[in-house]
Parts: C-alpha cells; structure tokens; sequence
C-alpha cells in the first residue's frame, strides 16, 4: 500500500513538472506582456518597460524563467512557498491566499446539497423504476445536462432573485400563485408515492391542500419580512426529525432508538432559550463550534444511556438527529437576524443579491448580519452550479443502485427474511455509495474548473477570476500560480478517489498483484 | 397473508416465465446489430430527438446563403449575417426597438414569421441570421469534436487496454498530463501567434484535448474483453494482434464509444459556447451562441428574445444529443430487457389462442 501511493506521488510530481514547464513556456509566448506599453504615448512608459522588465525577470529566456519560478515553489518545503509577483506589484500568494476561501466556499457549498438532494431523489427513482416520477426526473435530468450554466445563471437572477425582491415589498402570495404551488407539490408527491388510483388521488389531495394552507397562512403572517420558527414549530418539526431518521436508521419498532432520539429533541427544546442567548451574547464561529460539539456530545451521551444493547445504531440515531436539529436551531437564528438584515441601509429591503460575494456596506462587526449576508451571496451562484451538477447524481445513483438491487448478496439479504427498510438501506444503499464517493470527488474538480464561469457570470473574484486576469493581461506568475494550485489539486482528487475506492470496497485492492 | 403471498409469487412466476418467452421472442433469429437497432427504434425519446437533430441542421444550415466552391447556394432567408435591412428597425406594438415579429398564434393578424421572426439586434440586423449562424457553428464543433477526440480516445484506450505493460502506462500518464493542461492555453497561444483561425480550429484543438475521459472507459473495457475467451479462441486459431483488435474486441467495445462520444459531443456544445460566453471561443465579427448570450445578457429585462433564441437553440441541441445517447445506452445494453407492457402480454395470449382454435 505504501510503495503503491509513494509510486503514485513520484509519478504526479513529474507530471506536474513537465506540464507546469510545458505551459510556462506555452503561456510565455502566449503574447507580449509589454505590448500595450510599448505602444503607449505615457512620457513615462520606457521607465515602466524598464520596471516590469526588472521585476518580471522578462530579459531571462521564458525556459530558464520557469526554473526561478520553480525554486519560488520548492521554497515550500523549507516552510516560505513564493509565488513571485504579480505584474502590478502585489505578491501572488497574497492573492490566491485571498481567492481560494471564495471559490471553495462556492464549491463545497453546492457539491454539498447537491450530493444530498441528488442521491436522495436518485435512491426514489431507483426504487420506483418506470414510475411516472422516474420518467420526469429522468427527462429534467437530462434537461438539467443541456443548461449552460451562464444562461442559468441570467435566468436565476431574472426570475428568482429580482422577483423575489419585489415580492418582499408587498409580501402576500397571489392567489394563482397559491393554487400553482399546491398542484405542484399534488403532483410531485403523488408521483413518488405510487399505488393504487384512489391511493394516488388521496395523496395528491393531502399535499396539495396541505401546501394551499401553509402558503396562506404563511401570507396572512407576513412571514416571508418576520421568518422564524419559535420553540412550538421547532418542537414539532424536532418530532418529526427524530421519527424520520429513527425509521430510515433503525426503523421505529426499535422503541429505544425512538426514545433516545426523542429525547435528545426534548433536551434542545428545553436548551433553545440558553442556546439563543449564547448566540447573542458571544456571536462567533467558535461559539456555534462549542455548540456543534457540546449537542454531538450530548446526543451521543444519551444514546449510551437508553441502549442496552445495539448501543452503535441507537447513537447514531440520536446523533443524527440531534445534528439535524442544532441545524434547525442555526436556521431559526438566521431567521430571527432576517428581519433586522432587511432594515439596514445596505439592504434596504431588496436581500437577494444578483452579483458580488458580498456586501461592503454591512457592519463587519455584527456577526450574524455578516453570516446571512454571505449566505444570501451564496443562494443564486450555488443554485445555478446545484442546477447543473445534481443531475450528474441522480442519474449515477439511480443507476448504481439498481445495479446493487440486482445482485446476488441483495437477494440472500431478502431470503433471509430482512424488512424491506434493512435491505435498502443497510445493504444496497451503502454499497452505492461506494462507487458514489469517487465520482463526488471528481466532481468536485470539474466544478473548481467551471467555476472560472461561475465566477464571472457573478462577479466573484475567486481562482478562476484570477485566472481569466492572468491570461488576458499575459501576467505569467499569476496565470502558473492557480494553473499549479488547480492542476495539484486535480492529480491529487485522481489518488483520493484511487485509494477512496479501495479502503471503500474489499474487493478491489490497489497495487495488489504487481 | 402467507397463502396470499405464495399466490401472489405464483403468479409471477408465471408472468416471469411469459415475458421471458415475449423478450426472447424479440431477439429470435437476429444479428446482434438487428437487435440493437431494433431497441433504438423503440426508444421513443431517442426517435423524437434524432428527428428534431435532423430537421433543426436541415434548417439551420439551409437558412443563410453559402458559397459551395465556385457555386453561390441561396439560403431561405432574405436577410444574411451582415445585412442592415434598408428600413431601420421596423415598428413595434410596445414601443421596443427590435421585437421579434414571430407569432405563433394562428387566429392572429400576424400569424407567420414577420420580418424580422426573432427580432433585431443593436444595429438592426436581423437576429433570425445571426441565431442560425450560431448554431450552425455550435453544430460544426460538435461534430469536429465528436470525430476528434472519439477516434483519438479510441485508439489511445484500446492500445493501452490490449497492450498493457509498459505502453499502457505511459499512454495512461500521457492522459494524466494532458488532463492538467487547460486546453484555453492552447487556444490563446495560437490566437496569438495565428491570430483568429476560425472555428473549424477552434473546434480541431477542443477536440485534441477532449479524449481523455473516452481513452479511459475504452482502456477499461478493452482490459476486460482481452481475457475473455473467445478472443483466446481467436488466437490459438492464429489471428494476429491486429485482427483481435478490430474484428474482435472492437466490435464488442463499439456501444461504449458510441455512447461516449454522443455524451462527449453534447458536452462540447456547450464548451464551446461557455468559452465564446467568457471571450476565449469564438470572437467578435463571427457569431457563436455563446457569444450572442454574452452580448446581450444585460438587455435581458427589456428585450428578452435576444436571450431567449441563442439559449433555445444551445439547449434544443444539446438535449436531443444527450437522449440520443440515452437511447443507445439502451440500446447497446445487453442486460437490458424490454419492459413488457400489457398489449404486448395481450397479443401474446391471442396467438396462443389462435394457434390453439385450428
């Protein structure tokens, strides 16, 4: 094993050398970096060709330019990596440092809900094969895969964020609106759960007149300019939790699972106002870390407690239950700041920004105005990214799954008289998941390179703006700086996803059999 | 609820065996390619998309005038990428400068395609010219890239698939190398030293760099054909390397690259138009969807059409490529049988019956 990634790590350095040397030279003779000052009428342009051509080094030929550069990185492994300069002076590490937060908050964000929403929505095609859900998710999907994500992305801020906009000023919802969301929703959920006809029109009319009632009363309150949970609706969205995740992790005859999940709701409910005047009091990121912590510790805590035996499964149950409902509590905390959010100048009642990654004029010192802003940043680049790559998911889900329902250890795992529940989501849903975890981490790559588009669609300045700048203004060190960052990043995403794979599945075993 | 649960799998068993005898029914007596087309044709999206591909590049291309070697071949619309029609900017119900005049409304006065169908832009050129050239380049680099890197990635993946050793390492570092290298690069060093080349280049050095992932699945499978037994049998009856590739192990490799390389062209429409969108594609006095949508991104809230076509026509194309890979996915697969519907059950019972009543 270790022979294996030492050879694989010796063969992605010579690599990256001979491509980070090919494209050196490639971008060198890519244009004139002085062509624009050559041609310029300043009185002092000679004195700036002589400056740049200094700092540049641009007098040294491009091939014995790329080994300066190179020991400026190899300066790395004695603890100072230099990037050189840019050409208007700034250190280009200064730059990157500043550029890479941006675009992995970017991407990290939308890899993470469309993994989520992907699998899910796969797992249900899968499982409903030839349903009349799978054949519309089916074609969305492939609609999805033929969206430029720049047109997307216009779209978006058209109907989706100005609209909304314009909606909050009078926030009532019309109601053809009302009627449309409820048949939506009718239409979406009855097509998941499938069955008989009456089955079908039960379910339908159950959601349809279910979403028409929260719409209205979610009008009547105003919400949409108040949002907020409050302790009741949280108690009962905190049950809902905990039974959902008790039925898809150990099914709810598992009466302890029940209890221990439970109570952990119990126990944030009765913590919301403590937790609430922590996050006021102490707002920072350290605080909802210690928060984070101080719930997983308590969740486990009581799961130990009610388990006698089984004490794993019950844990994590109750883990995963307490994690989602410290999520809610967050939630409703950026709820609460919403309205105050809305008030401010910088805002002035218009929250959804169409470009930007964030707003300059909001008060830095106020943590969570500066959390939701950079949320409401986030919204319309994630969405547009969301869009495109989650399509990839649930077609790949859909199809690894029905592969694994085919297989023979599926089939022992039914003829020994296991519930439906276990069969799905113990033995076909975790082996799914393995040739899964590769493909996100591919993904994951491919999104950092189109999020040279993203960017620029919404005026993010993250590695791909870095890179655009650095090829239309022949700015070599700036250019070889995120091609060095992105390409190492790339190789590296190929090994993970190598060794993912193996540690994952017990069948294959890398460098085995040389 | 036990005796309930024997009958139900009674009854599939019998409905099992039926359509295990309907499904072989289907593939009886036919050639492998028979079989496949046969799935193809049954594929209804696919069959809708490759009637929708064929007739928008029927249109697309036929729609502005083209020189032929020596022979001028007049398109069927009036108006050509450069043309400012002689009355400026034709009227509009709301005042907009440029509306399109399409109408699809067959108990409307205007009914038809108007003058100008989707409107015109900035300088009054007709943007009906301006969308078709756009796409007919949008379809060019699909199939210059299609052809490119789907025999490039071929030829990589099968000779590192069937060799192995040392040449399938090398080969394969080879693609490791070229994947890290962004093919934008590539594209402004030339625009550079060349100055604009034109798309069928743009298109040529896309492709050069759109192999990789295909040269992959084709080493894959080629790994896995090689050890299979009839390409032993192929060669204790003495054929030679060159022989086990094409007539043996390619044949059975072909729905894998054609697969691929359907994905790998819907992929590079919209490359090209996101590179054209981001300045380093197809540049300024040429069209391209991609930089139609740019141009025009901010006129979005007061005249939409010049965002809507460009956009209409990318996805049009883009989309029935992708189900037309969908289709021969299926097509191509060997595990995949028919879903017998219940007409299907139903005509098999009535020829039992027939054959039983002489």
């Amino acid at each position: 094993m270790f022979a294996f990634i030492s050879r694989r790590i010796g063969v992605l350095l010579v690599i990256l050398f001979g491509s980070s040397f090919i494209l050196y030279n490639l971008a060198a003779i890519s244009g004139d970096p002085l062509e624009a000052l050559r041609t310029s009428n300043e009185p002092n342009a000679k004195q700036q060709i002589i400056t740049l051509t200094r700092t540049l080094q641009l007098n040294v030929p491009p091939p014995v330019r790329y080994f300066y550069w190179l020991r400026g990185i190899l300066g790395g492994f004695a603890g100072h990596v230099d990037f050189g300069n840019a050409r208007d002076g700034h250190p280009v590490t200064e730059l990157i440092a500043n550029a890479i937060p941006v675009t992995l908050r970017l991407v990290t964000m939308s890899t993470i809900v469309a993994c989520i929403l992907g699998i899910t929505i796969g797992i249900v095609t899968a499982l409903r094969q030839y349903s009349r859900f799978d054949y519309a998710m089916t074609f969305v999907s492939f609609l999805l895969f033929s969206l430029p994500v720049f047109w997307v992305a216009v779209l978006l801020k058209q109907y989706l964020a100005i609209r909304f906009n314009t909606f909050l000023s009078s926030p009532t919802i019309p109601f053809t609106s009302i009627i449309f969301f409820s048949t939506a929703s009718g239409v979406f959920w009855s097509a998941i759960i499938s069955g008989t006809r009456k089955r079908v029109l039960t379910v339908f009319a159950v959601a349809a007149g279910f979403t028409a009632i929260l719409l209205e009363i979610l009008s009547l309150l105003k919400w949409f300019i108040h949002p907020g949970l409050g302790i009741v609706v949280l108690a009962i969205l905190g049950v809902g939790v905990a039974c959902g995740v008790t039925q898809l992790s150990t099914g709810l005859e598992n009466k302890v699972a029940l209890r221990a999940s439970l109570l952990v709701v119990g126990i944030g409910v009765l913590s919301y106002y403590p937790a609430n005047y922590f996050m006021r009091q102490y707002a920072n990121t350290a605080t909802i870390l210690l928060m984070a912590v101080v719930t997983i510790a308590l969740s486990l805590f009581t799961g130990r407690f009610l388990a006698k035996i089984d004490r794993g499964t019950i844990m994590r149950t109750s883990t995963i239950t307490g994690f989602i409902f410290g999520l809610l509590v967050l939630l409703d905390k950026l709820m609460q700041t919403w309205a105050p959010y809305m008030a401010t100048d910088a805002i002035n009642n218009r929250p959804v920004p169409t470009i930007g990654q964030s707003n300059s004029q909001i008060d830095p010192t106020n943590y969570w105005f500066v959390t939701l802003d950079t949320l409401m940043h986030l919204i319309l680049p994630t969405l547009a990214l969301l869009l495109i790559s989650f399509a990839g998911y649930i077609r790949f889900t859909r199809g690894t799954l029905l592969e694994v329902l085919n297989s023979d250890y599926i089939r022992t795992a039914r003829a020994k008289g296991l519930n439906e529940r276990t069969v799905i989501m113990r033995h076909a849903f975790r082996n799914t998941l393995i040739p899964l975890s590769t493909i996100i981490v591919a993904d994951f790559m491919g999104i950092i390179g189109g999020a040279i588009i993203t960017e620029s669609v919404f005026g993010w300045v993250g590695m791909g703006t870095l890179f655009r700048q650095g090829l239309l203004s022949f700015d070599l060190n700036l250019l070889m700086a995120v091609f060095f960052i992105t390409a190492s990043l790339a190789v590296l995403a190929n090994l993970i996803a190598d060794l993912l794979y193996s540690a994952l599945d017990p069948r294959i075993r890398v460098g085995a059999g040389k | 609820m036990i005796f309930n649960r024997n009958k139900r799998e009674a009854l599939e068993a019998q409905r099992d065996s039926s359509e295990g005898a309907i499904a072989n029914k289907e593939v009886e007596g036919k050639s492998q390619r028979q079989i496949v087309f046969g799935r193809f044709i049954r594929h209804r999206g696919a069959m809708i998309s490759v009637l929708t591909l064929i007739s928008l590049i029927i249109i697309v291309y036929s729609a502005l005038d083209f020189n032929l070697g020596p022979w001028k071949i007049k398109g069927w619309w009036k108006y050509g990428i450069a043309d400012i029609p002689e009355g400026g900017f034709a009227a509009c119900p709301h005042g907009e400068i440029g509306c399109p005049t399409l109408s699809l409304n067959p108990f409307s006065k205007a009914f038809g395609l108007g003058e100008h169908p989707f409107g015109q832009d900035d300088i009054g050129r007709d943007y009906l010219a301006l969308v078709m050239r756009g796409a007919q380049r949008s379809i060019l680099v699909m199939f210059i890239v299609g052809a490119i890197g789907g025999t490039l990635g071929t030829i990589i993946g099968s000779i590192s698939g069937f060799y192995r050793g040392k040449v399938d390492a090398i080969l394969m570092r080879f693609t490791d190398f070229i994947i890290t290298i962004p093919s934008i690069i590539i594209g402004s060093v030339v625009g550079y030293h060349y100055g604009n080349l034109g798309v069928p280049f743009l298109a040529m050095y896309l492709g050069l760099f759109a192999w990789t992932g295909l040269s992959r699945l084709v080493r894959g499978e080629f790994l896995k054909l090689r050890e299979l037994e009839f390409v032993d049998a192929a060669r204790v009856a003495g054929a030679s390397n060159r022989r086990i590739i094409f007539k043996h192990i390619l044949p059975n490799a072909v729905g894998i690259i054609i697969v691929s390389v359907t994905l790998l062209m819907s992929g590079a429409i919209l490359l090209e138009t996101a590179l054209s969108y981001i300045g380093f594609g197809v540049v300024a006095p040429d069209v391209s969807l991609g930089l139609l949508i740019s141009q025009y991104q901010d006129s979005f809230t007061s005249r939409p059409w010049l965002f809507w076509y460009p956009g209409f026509f990318i996805v049009s194309i883009a989309l029935s490529v992708n189900f037309i890979g969908d289709g021969l996915r299926d097509a191509f697969d060997p595990r995949q049988r028919r879903r017998i519907s219940r007409k299907d059950r139903q005509r098999d019972v009535d020829v039992a019956k027939e054959r039983e009543t002489p």
